[in-house]
Order: structure tokens, then sequence, then C-alpha cells
């Protein structure tokens, strides 16, 4: 029998059998996706927040402890555990020699992220790489993995782990199980049962893009609900941003984005502003865009800039529609023409004079309009022009199985002595809601490591048991 | 005068700029504005640092970038919109298919430019021509393809001023129409003069070969996304041997000329001596990247090129293995043979270097040079969040 049995083939999945293995157990890792498409979201990642307390490798400066716990709980509103919190944050001050070891690459932060260098190490190559350096690594140390392998449910007794069942029907034992399996953003019934229907009838979920994989189904999460497992978080709780509506249905991944919202104006299907676009700085800002166009009428959003704005924000993966005039911008996104005109009209004559700069917060801000924008508020009155159509777009889901510092999975109040939890499966227990770059790739390899670890001592103990 | 060259270079640049975009290099443009959006490779070459300083990608930047990017494959392998992602994003295969366009597009003489579309059959007719040209010339010349001992005297069989002739003819026809295509190839885009910080940055970087080794120091790609400084050894070898070879030529020359000292010299003088170390290295250098080439992964590069690239390996190997034979057997009665096919596979060489395979050191080097120069150069951009 094997001695651990990972459910999971991404980032903390990949982190746990590797510990497991280096403690001694036999692992195998079962991956739902084919070897293409292994990784699940952290394919899609780049970067891994890191305390430090003074200049390390590619992180200047530094970035302790109690900073990076504020900056957890401003984005959180407090929805964290801050004694799980804090040991995510000084696992990841110490992590990357080990991750190293294995074969991750590390590189000074990306052109267009010098806001991140401070605090977060970029993966050279991002997150693929990182999976293929560990899919290497893991293979290399004798961790057993299949793909296109899902799991369809657990056989548990007593909140112990017995044994997984496959789509293929087989039935593997192992004396533990360590669960990373990802969230349900990739659900689409799921996610159209999670955030309902709203006032005008609609069905907003049927919208969304899903920026990541189409392999987090929340198979697990659901079957060990149904198993009686202790769950955190609110399923109509999700990271969501705006993305490019052209974006691909799964894994748009990072390039979807566009970065373009605070330099112009957004409008919605009706042509009407509904949102302060200069609030604050773009990276503060972007991901409560999803939520907001994900508000408006047919979940679709239409950001509006001027030639003014152009090289001067990472530029887009789909070239916008673009326009002489701004009539024939509205005709060419099908937005209706004379409301069109008013808003922006109304916008450009609301624009008070100041200084732009949009590397601080100018004074460039509008009078007496609602909803006002705040900075960077310029006329929109240089050919050409150019519009992009923005969906929401679904990062991934904040409900979780309930843990502990051990990373075991709980049944009422209880920990199981041999089946644990790590990644997007868990990680509402320290991200409740909100999101800032890179924790979670801080939270999926602290307690992936954790987990391994737990799931190899607790495989050992019972293999040194059965043995006496 | 240098405000006509800059109004000249607009000029260009303006015409390029409207220019319309073969297949392969909207593909590579249509690759770029993903890359642009997601920029996760910047730290393995300088293709995607140069990228960045761009939004928007016309025929000259691609040209450009095509013969920046040394077909490494990290950014394939590291790729998250790689196939059988939608958008199959596969630059070094990209690139790579833009890169033979360009270099039959800037080869000079125009017309043989079309030499690069069935390029395998270019070397081989260039070989067959060259292995009979120097056979009938021995037979011409001497009667027979064998001596009577004792041999070793090249030049009893084909006179010392016929070789220089016909070598020295060739030879400055191919550097003519190199120098001719690097220089189009570099007035299609010229990033302004080079400093001497910014010649010394890009020849370094072309002779150590800076973009095999990942970024990392552990090397490219070959068959899997594991690294391998293999491709970079092997083509060190080729190249520094090719090099001792040319050393060896020259080397012997100026003790014909100079010295007084004709041909032939023993083993251990010095044109021998470069030129064993040069076979040497001619020879398990090319070994070593064939080897490489027929275990490489599936969607590296273009499949369409591999005549060229396999031919011009195969052309380097038999430059290497009968230049050894050549010394091996010199003072027997095969060396008239021996040196006849010697010579017609080196003629071959030479006849093709603009031609094949080999005229990627010219554009891959001038690239570098270009990149040396724009990168200390202020960006044009001003991306709200650098």
């Amino acid at each position: 029998m094997i001695d651990v049995l990972v459910i999971g083939g991404g980032n903390a999945a990949l982190c746990a059998a590797l510990m497991a293995r280096e403690a001694g157990a036999t692992v195998l890792l079962l991956e739902a996706a084919p070897r293409d498409w292994r990784g699940g979201n952290s394919q899609h990642t780049r970067n891994l927040r890191c305390m430090h307390e003074a200049p390390q490798d590619v992180l200047v400066d530094a970035y302790p402890e109690e900073e990076f716990w504020q900056d957890l709980l401003k984005v959180t509103g407090g929805a964290t555990d801050e004694r799980l919190a804090r040991l995510v944050i000084r696992a990841s001050s110490n992590c990357r020699d080990w991750m190293r070891r294995h074969g991750v690459h590390f590189q000074p932060s990306l052109s267009g992220t010098l806001h991140l260098a401070r605090t977060n190490a970029f993966f050279m190559g991002g997150g693929k790489a990182l999976v293929n350096a560990y899919y290497r690594s893991a293979e290399a140390l004798g961790v057993q993995v299949r793909y296109d392998a899902p799991v369809t449910g657990l056989e548990l007794e007593g909140g112990r782990f017995v044994a997984a069942r496959l789509g293929n029907g087989e039935r593997l034992q192992a004396r533990a199980c360590v669960l990373a399996a990802g969230g349900f953003e990739s659900n689409r019934e799921w996610l159209r049962e999670a955030w309902g229907r709203n006032e005008r009838g609609e069905w907003p979920a049927d919208n969304f893009l899903i920026r990541g994989t189409r392999f987090n189904q929340g198979v697990l999460l659901k079957d060990m609900m149904d198993a009686g497992a202790d769950i955190i978080g609110d399923p109509s709780q999700s990271h969501c941003v705006a993305i490019d509506a052209r974006a691909p249905l799964y894994d748009g991944g990072i390039c979807t984005r566009v970065d373009c919202v605070s330099l112009g104006v957004m409008v919605n299907r009706e042509a009407v502003r509904f949102y302060d676009e200069g609030e604050d700085f773009w990276p503060k800002r972007y991901a409560i865009w999803g939520r907001l166009v994900a508000q408006q009428p047919g979940q679709i959003g239409y950001c509006l800039i001027d030639s003014k704005a152009i090289g001067r924000f990472m530029p887009p993966v789909f070239p916008g529609e673009h326009a002489p005039t701004l009539p024939e911008l509205a005709r060419r996104l099908g937005l209706p023409e004379a409301a069109f005109m008013k808003t922006l009209g109304e916008f450009n004559a609301a624009c008070v004079p100041g200084s732009f700069d949009h590397t601080v917060l100018d004074d460039c801000r509008t009078q007496g309009l609602a909803p006002a924008k705040s900075h960077w508020a310029r006329p929109i009155d240089t050919p050409p022009f150019f519009g992009y159509a923005l969906r929401p777009g679904i990062t991934f889901t904040y409900l979780g199985l309930k843990t502990n510092q051990h990373a075991a999975v709980h049944f009422g109040g209880v920990p199981s002595v041999n089946l644990f939890v790590a990644g997007e499966m868990m990680a509402g227990n320290v991200l409740g809601q909100g999101y800032t770059a890179g924790v979670g790739m801080s939270i999926g390899t602290a307690f992936g490591r954790i987990a391994g670890s737990q799931a190899a001592a607790a495989a050992l103990k019972e293999r040194a048991h059965a043995a006496a | 005068m240098q405000q006509l060259d800059a109004l000249a270079r607009e000029a260009v640049a303006l015409a390029d700029a409207q220019a319309p975009l073969s297949a392969a290099e909207a593909e590579v443009d249509r690759q770029m504005q993903v890359c642009n959006a997601c920029r996760y490779c910047e730290g393995f070459c300088a293709v995607f640092p140069a990228m960045t300083r761009r939004l928007s990608f016309a025929k000259a930047d691609v040209h450009y970038l095509a013969n920046l990017c040394h077909n490494c494959g990290a950014c394939l392998h590291a790729c998250q919109y790689a196939p059988p992602h939608e958008f199959a994003v596969n630059v070094p295969r990209a690139m790579a298919e833009v890169r033979v366009q360009t270099y039959a597009e800037f080869a000079w003489p125009p017309a043989l430019g079309a030499l690069y579309r069935r390029n395998g059959a270019t070397l081989a007719l260039a070989t067959g021509l060259g292995l009979a040209l120097f056979l009938m010339l021995a037979l011409v010349l001497q009667g027979s393809l064998f001596a009577q001992p004792p041999a070793g005297n090249f030049y009893a069989v084909f006179p010392h001023n016929l070789i220089v002739a016909l070598f020295g003819a060739v030879f400055v026809f191919a550097l003519v129409a190199l120098a001719i295509g690097a220089s189009r190839f570099w007035r299609q885009a010229a990033p302004g003069p080079a400093s001497r910080a910014a010649a010394a940055e890009a020849t370094f970087d072309a002779l150590r070969l800076k973009y095999l080794d990942g970024g990392h120091g552990e090397g490219c790609n070959d068959a899997d996304d594991r690294f391998t400084l293999w491709r970079r050894r092997f083509h060190h070898l080729t190249f520094y041997g090719f090099l001792l070879c040319f050393a060896a030529t020259g080397v012997a020359t100026l003790y014909h000329y100079v010295l007084r000292l004709p041909a032939p010299y023993p083993v251990t003088a010095l044109p021998v001596l470069l030129g064993i170390a040069g076979g040497l290295g001619l020879l398990a250098g090319p070994a070593g990247l064939l080897w490489l080439n027929l275990g490489r992964h599936p969607l590296h590069g273009d499949p369409a090129q591999a005549a060229m690239d396999r031919g011009f390996i195969a052309l380097l190997l038999f430059n290497s293995i009968t230049g050894l034979a050549l010394l091996a057997w010199r003072d027997s009665v095969a060396m008239p043979l021996l040196l006849a096919v010697h010579l017609g596979f080196v003629m071959a060489l030479f006849a093709t270097m603009p031609y094949g395979k080999f005229a990627h050191a010219i554009y891959r080097a001038a690239a570098l040079l270009k990149w040396a120069i724009e990168r200390r150069q202020p960006s044009t951009l001003r991306l709200k969040e650098d």
C-alpha cells in the first residue's frame, strides 16, 4: 500500500508530494488533467509574496512580518485566522532555498511590476516553469505521478482516510492523504447556483469567464462537504477581475487583463458610468472591477480611452475597437449613441484641469459628477478613441475546508489523523476575502509543505504500528 | 549629414511600418501581442525585454526579434499559452519560420535567396559540384587520383596558386554577399551608433552564447522541459573548431608568404596543430549538435528547416572527417583522392555560406548588437507601473 496519496497536481500538491517523499514516504500523486494541462491554476501564477527582514537576492529592501500581516488584514477585512496567517508569512521567509533545491528559479520583478519588487519573488518563466521543475524533481525522487486521474470521492471511516475512488472506478488505498485539488471556480453549474438570479432575472455567473484551469470542478470539495467536513467561506465569494470579453472561457490567465480603466472611463451596456475609475492606483483597485461589472446588466462593461492613454498601460492581449470619432466608437462597440455621447459629454465637461501624473494620486478629477472620477480624469477628446469590452473573470473561489496549523481536515471540530488539505482548498482559512499579489502561492507552498510532512508522519507512524 | 541620416531612417521606418506582413511575420506579431501582455519569460533571453520596448510589431521589429531568438525552447516549455492552449503560442517556432524568410529576403544577389526554399537540395548540389570539380581537376592535372610515394605535398596535386585563386574568389564572394545581407538587415531599422560598451557586450554575448544559458545558467531546452548545457557546449566546439581550422589556414598563409616556408608542415608545426584541434572540435561539435537535433522536442523550431539545419551540420562534419583523414593518410598513395574530396567539401561549405544555415551567425550577431545598442536607450513608453 502506498504511504501518501496526493490528490491534485498544482503547486500545493507538488510541495506536499515532495515533502512527503523527502520524509521517506512512498508517494502517489493524482493529477486530474492530462500532462499538457497539468498544474492547475499554478501554471498561471508568477510570484510568491515573501516576508524578509533585509534585501534578499531578487527582493529589495525589507518586508517584515508585521507589514505582511497588516496587508493581509487589510485586504481580507479581518476574514483571516491570525495564527495560520502568521504561519504562512513566516514560512514565506524561508521556503525559497527549498524551492531552489527543487529547481525553481527566481528573478527580479518583471517590467510593469515595479510595485512588487519589494514584496514578491518572481518565478523565472512564471508558474508553469515552477510546476515543470517540481514535476521533474518529484519524478527524480521517485514520486509516482498519474495524469488523467480525476478522483470522484473519498472513502472515510470516522474522519479517517481509507481510500480514494477514481473516475475509472479504481479504488486506491493509502495510509494518509493530502487534498490539494483546487476550488470550484470552473464548475459552471455550481457558480450559477452560488451567484443565483439577479433582480433583472439574469443568471450573472453564466457570463463569467474563468481565468484559470478548466479542471477545478470542486468535485472533492463537494464530496467532503457531503461527508461532513468542516467548511469555511462563502460560496458566492470569489476573486473576480474585469477581463477582456474576448478571452477564452478557461485559462485566459494574466494576459487577458485590461489595465487602462484608471486612464479612461467605464460604462455599462446602457453607456452609463457606474463607479469611480480613479479611486486609487490600479494595482489596488483592479480586483473590485470584476464584481462591479458582474452587477451591471448583461455582466459587461466598456472601458473607453483616447490616444493620450496609449503607451501608458500594459498592452492588452487583444487590440481594442478604435474609431476616429466618439459616435463611431459607440457604434462599433454596439452602445446606444445618444446615451454614450451624453455620458462622455458630461464627463468631459466635469474634468477639472490639473497636472496629470499617472504615477501619483494627481489632481485631475471631476467636479459635480456622480459617480466622480477622483484622479487621472482628463477629457476623452483626442482621437483615435479606443474601447474594450470587459467581463467578470474568476480567478479562484474562497470556499474551502477548515483546517489548523497541521493542515488537518476537520470533522465536527475534530482534526483527522491522516487526511490533510492544502492550497486553494483551504486558502479561505487565511484569505477569507480579497487578494494581494502572490499570497495564494505563499499559502499553497506553506500548507502544501506542512500537509506533506504531516501526511508522511501519519503514514510512517501507521506503518510502524502495523509492523509492531 | 546626421540629420539627413535620421530623416532617411525615419522614412525607411515609416515605409516599413506600413509594409504588409507575410503569414509567418503576422504570426509573430500575433504571438508577441500575447507575450507582451504576459511577460513571464522576460528573464530567459533578450527577445522579451526587446519586445516590451514595443507596443506593435512591424516588419522590421519582427525581423529583428526573429534573429535575436536563439531557439533555446525555454519560453515554449514555460508558456501557459503553448499548444494545446487555443492561443497556440510557440515563440521558437514562429521566430524560426520568419528567420529563414529573412535569410532569403536579405540574401545577395537577391535571386539566390531562393536557394533557402530547398536548402537540402542546395547543399547536396553544392557538395556534388565541389567534389566533381576537384576530382576532375586532379584527374586533369595529374592523370590519376593516386600518388607515387613519397606523397605529402598537396601542391604537387593542385598548384598553390590555383587553390588560392579558387578559394580566395569563392570566400571573398561569400563575405561580400553576407556583408550586403547584414547591412540590409541593419538598415531596415538601424538603432543608432554602437558605443564601445554595446559593441563589447554584443561580441561577448555572441562568443559565449549567453542566450543558450537559459537566463539561470542551467542551459536551454532540448528533448523536454529539462535544461541542458550540451547544445551550448557542442555549439562552442563547432564554432571554435571552425575558427581554429580557419586560423590554421591563416597561419599557413603567413608561413607561405612571410616566412617563405611552403607546405607540407610536420605534425608538430603550428598550422597542423591548429588544424588538428579545430578538426576535432568540428568533429565532436557537429556530431553532438546532430544528435541533439534528432532528439529535439517536436514543437521546437520549424520542422520544415530540418534539411537546412542537418544538411549544414553534415557538411561541417564531412569537412572535419575528410580533413582529419587527409592528415592521417597524407603520406599514403590515396593522398590526392583524399585531398580532392576534402577540398570538394570545403568548397561546398564556402560557396553555400551566404545561402545556408551559416548565415544565422551573421544575422544573430547583428541582432545582438542591435539589442546591445537599443537597451542602452531610454524607452519611449511610459507604462504607468514602471
